[in-house]
């Protein structure tokens, strides 16, 4: 009997299984085709979900297994780092899914939601394009084959590998390149809570009401109950959703709200203060319970948005494209073409990534095979964030959308001034309506409140409230705005944390006494210097009339796309000298991509001469401006310092271009050598060595 | 009659089942959190310095934190 079933369901099972990938296949094509064929009509965001899911399916299941088989050629039977090294502490064999979630909880932070809200501007599907294509045939890509030539050599950093395998120079810039980013990022992360934050008791008071909920965790992890971490992490939570209540109450009282309700540069410098305190903290009173209670809102908060997306299925009212891709879009300027490639940077291809998954993720693996299902996986997922920040800054009305996320500067300081104006590009909005959304969502005005998080939360919260009940849209929002400020301000800390360890690293060389990172005076200093500079981006974004997210978003999306370029260059050339040059391609193209993409938009950045793109013509429009007199008086100091703005802004736009194309030209060098036999920096894998674990 | 079987093999422990569902969930959950990070400590030690005495949880929780945090941990 069990023969008789077992015959008749193999082949059956064999169809089925045969039938399987073209039917995904079929699906995904018909959901691609759906998005990008309809015009006119707004389409449910469930083809968006399919489309993606199908996608992600598909590169999985051939693509990754094409590179893990050919390219990679991933050998089960080889010892991973983890089984050679075990010491209990870094090096540990650890279970595939867990690694996963490690690595996971890793690589996702607030680039992959900001991003596509901003780049929401073109239209749905520029950047729902560039988010699958990107991830599966890009970010994925050099996620997996950095954690593979991590393995391969003993878990090594990034920054090794440069310096093992493209020498001196190579090296250099690719730990300048990681300094440079990171001021960078924590820049404009922060402007991002500032801008949510602004005029905003109620916000304001929940982000603050985090850092002593956090110490409290402290406290209660290391001293109370050590190392309960599911324990403190509830406890955490808990504290979270009465501090984001508790907001709510102070934001209606008259007198409570007042202390509450700042500008931008005033929360500017509040940030810098709080980042520089919290870096010369202990890490176990702030970072790490921040860590913790940031990681679980995280995941929480993605999955219910996952859930209400697939029970809510909310129709997209953002129509395909819009005019703005001809660069005149009022959220940050540039067109289409480069821009929405830098504008999405996370959740399509992250250079950042490539830090973690040479960091600690591949001192876990205890198969090597696992590479591809965290490395290629992990990003499927991440893209697939992307996919849910998309959908939720799309599903508002247009006209809301770029009300909330265009500057002041450009669409005019009063309510009927700028409704007026987006209406005029065919996005009909009225000063009611914006009054009306932000009485909803408990804030006193929505206009201009740049950087993506408050579209975001208005996105979200309309969402949440729909799909889980009640009308809460006031606390779903603030919810949203603590989610988000939650872990950015962990990537604050933890990124002036990583930069003060770089920067004592190279002033190390200089003076051996500041290398030593335990010795506070140099942490002092060097945080000091750290949170200065990222200080600087941040207070002069909040000042500049353009919003400061207009450029220094695009500043971020080229450092983090050039750092790619890096990971990529480090990975082609592994791949060459591993004898299979024939499939380096797999990170070449990709790699060609982002220099065309970086060359092309670096170099708008710098000599365009559109004033909201070119750094430099800007500088000169305001230069002319101050001498032929129309700009005079007090107006004439602030007007320099925008002028120097722009022209640090150029120069670190030129220092980012040469640092690439630095490392492309080493790469090739030393690529080229390899293949004809000249003498070039030598291959370093460890030697194949048994595995003895049984999986 | 085998199908069969198989359907009440799997019907006759559903309670034993579930628990066992539970208690590998569970598991999952601690591992993935760092939950059980001084279990899994105490066990290496045993197995690996059985001679000498282990830290007590605040030390080593001391100690890890302090460890963990020497690196790049955190992404855009």
């Amino acid at each position: 009997m069990l023969m008789t079933t077992n015959s008749l369901s193999a082949p059956l099972v064999r169809l089925l299984g045969f039938l399987l990938w073209p039917a995904v296949a079929l699906l995904g094509a018909a959901a691609l085709g759906g998005i990008a064929l309809n015009r006119g009509e707004s389409i449910n965001s469930l083809w968006l979900i399919v489309a993606a899911l199908c996608v992600y399916a598909l590169g999985y299941r051939f693509y990754s297994a094409f590179v893990a088989a050919k390219v990679l050629m991933l050998d089960a039977t080889r010892a991973t780092p983890a089984e050679r090294l075990a010491d209990g502490r870094d090096f540990i064999p650890t279970h595939r899914w867990i690694v996963f979630g490690h690595h996971f909880a890793a690589i996702a932070g607030p680039g992959p939601l900001v991003g596509p809200t901003l780049a929401a501007q073109f239209g749905y599907l520029p950047g729902t394009l560039w988010i699958l294509l990107g991830a599966v045939l890009g970010g994925c890509v050099q996620d997996f084959v950095i954690l593979f030539c991590s393995i391969r050599r003993n878990g090594r950093s990034l920054g090794q590998m440069a310096r093992d395998e493209l020498g001196m120079i190579g090296g250099a810039a690719a730990l300048m390149g990681v300094l440079a980013i990171m001021i960078i990022l924590i820049a404009v992360l922060g402007l991002v809570v500032v801008n949510a934050m602004r005029h905003s008791p109620w916000a304001t008071s929940t982000v603050a009401a985090t850092i002593p909920i956090a110490m409290l965790i402290g406290l209660y992890m290391r001293n109370l109950r050590p190392g309960r971490v599911i324990e403190g992490s509830l406890l955490g939570f808990a504290l979270l959703v009465l501090a984001v209540v508790g907001g709510g109450w102070i934001d209606e009282n008259a007198a409570l709200r007042t202390w509450f309700d700042y500008d931008g540069p005033p929360l500017a410098l509040l940030v810098i203060g709080y980042g520089f305190v919290a870096a010369v903290l202990p890490v176990w009173l702030l970072l790490a319970p921040r860590d913790y209670l940031s990681t679980f809102m995280k995941i929480g908060t993605i999955v219910a948005l996952a859930l209400a997306i697939v029970v809510l299925r909310p129709e997209i009212r953002m129509p395909a494209l819009t005019q703005f891709i001809d660069g005149s879009g009022p959220v940050f300027g540039g067109k289409i073409f480069p821009f929405v490639f830098i504008t999405i940077a996370c959740g399509a291809i992250s250079g950042f990534h490539a830090l973690i998954a040479s960091g600690t993720t591949p001192k876990l693996l205890s198969n090597e095979q696992d590479c591809r299902f965290i490395g290629y996986g992990a990003m499927a997922m991440e893209s697939f964030v992307a996919i849910m920040a998309m959908i939720a800054a799309c599903v508002l009305e247009p006209g809301l959308y770029f009300a909330i996320n265009s500057p002041a500067g450009l669409v005019g300081a009063e309510p009927a001034q700028a409704v007026a104006t987006i209406s005029s590009w065919g996005f009909p909005v009225t000063a009611d309506q914006m009054a009306e959304l932000a009485r909803q969502m408990g804030e006193t005005s929505l206009f201009a409140r740049t950087g993506g998080a408050p579209s975001l939360a208005v996105g979200m919260a309309s969402i949440f409230a729909s799909a889980f009940g009640g009308n809460l849209l006031a606390l779903w929002y603030h919810f949203a705005i603590m989610f988000e400020a939650l872990f950015i301000l962990t990537t604050v800390d933890a990124g002036t944390r990583v930069a003060r360890f770089m920067l004592q690293d190279l002033l190390g060389n200089v003076v051996p006494a500041l290398g030593r990172t335990s010795w506070y005076p140099s942490v002092i200093l060097c945080s000091a210097l750290v949170v200065l500079g990222w200080g600087y981006f941040l207070y002069n974004g909040t000042i500049d009339p353009l919003g400061g997210i207009n450029s220094l978003w695009p500043l971020f999306g080229i450092a983090n796309q050039m750092l790619a370029a890096i990971a990529l260059c480090v990975a082609t050339t592994i791949i060459v000298k591993s004898g299979r040059a024939h499939h380096a391609w797999v990170t070449a193209a990709p790699l060609a991509w982002l220099v065309i993409i970086t060359t092309a938009a670096a170099w708008e950045k710098l000599f365009s001469p559109e004033l909201r793109v070119g750094f430099l013509a800007h500088a000169n429009d305001l230069a002319a401006q101050i001498a032929n007199g129309s700009i005079a008086g007090a107006a004439v100091s602030q007007t320099e310092r925008l002028i120097f703005n722009d022209q640090l802004d150029a120069a670190l736009t030129a220092f980012f271009l040469l640092v690439s194309w630095i490392v492309v030209i080493e790469t090739v060098r030393v690529c080229l050598a390899y293949l004809q036999g000249r003498s070039c920096p030598t291959f370093t894998e460890t030697p194949y060595e048994r595995a003895q674990l049984v999986d | 009659m085998s199908a069969r079987s198989w359907w009440t093999e799997r019907a006759a422990l559903p309670l034993e089942r579930l628990k066992h569902g539970l208690q590998t969930s569970w598991r999952a959950v601690r591992e993935l959190t760092g939950d059980d990070a001084y279990e899994r400590y105490l066990a290496h030690h045993a197995a690996c310095h059985g001679g000498e005495l282990p830290l007590d949880r605040a030390a080593w929780f001391k100690r890890e934190q302090k460890r963990k945090w020497d690196g790049v941990r955190r992404c855009c």
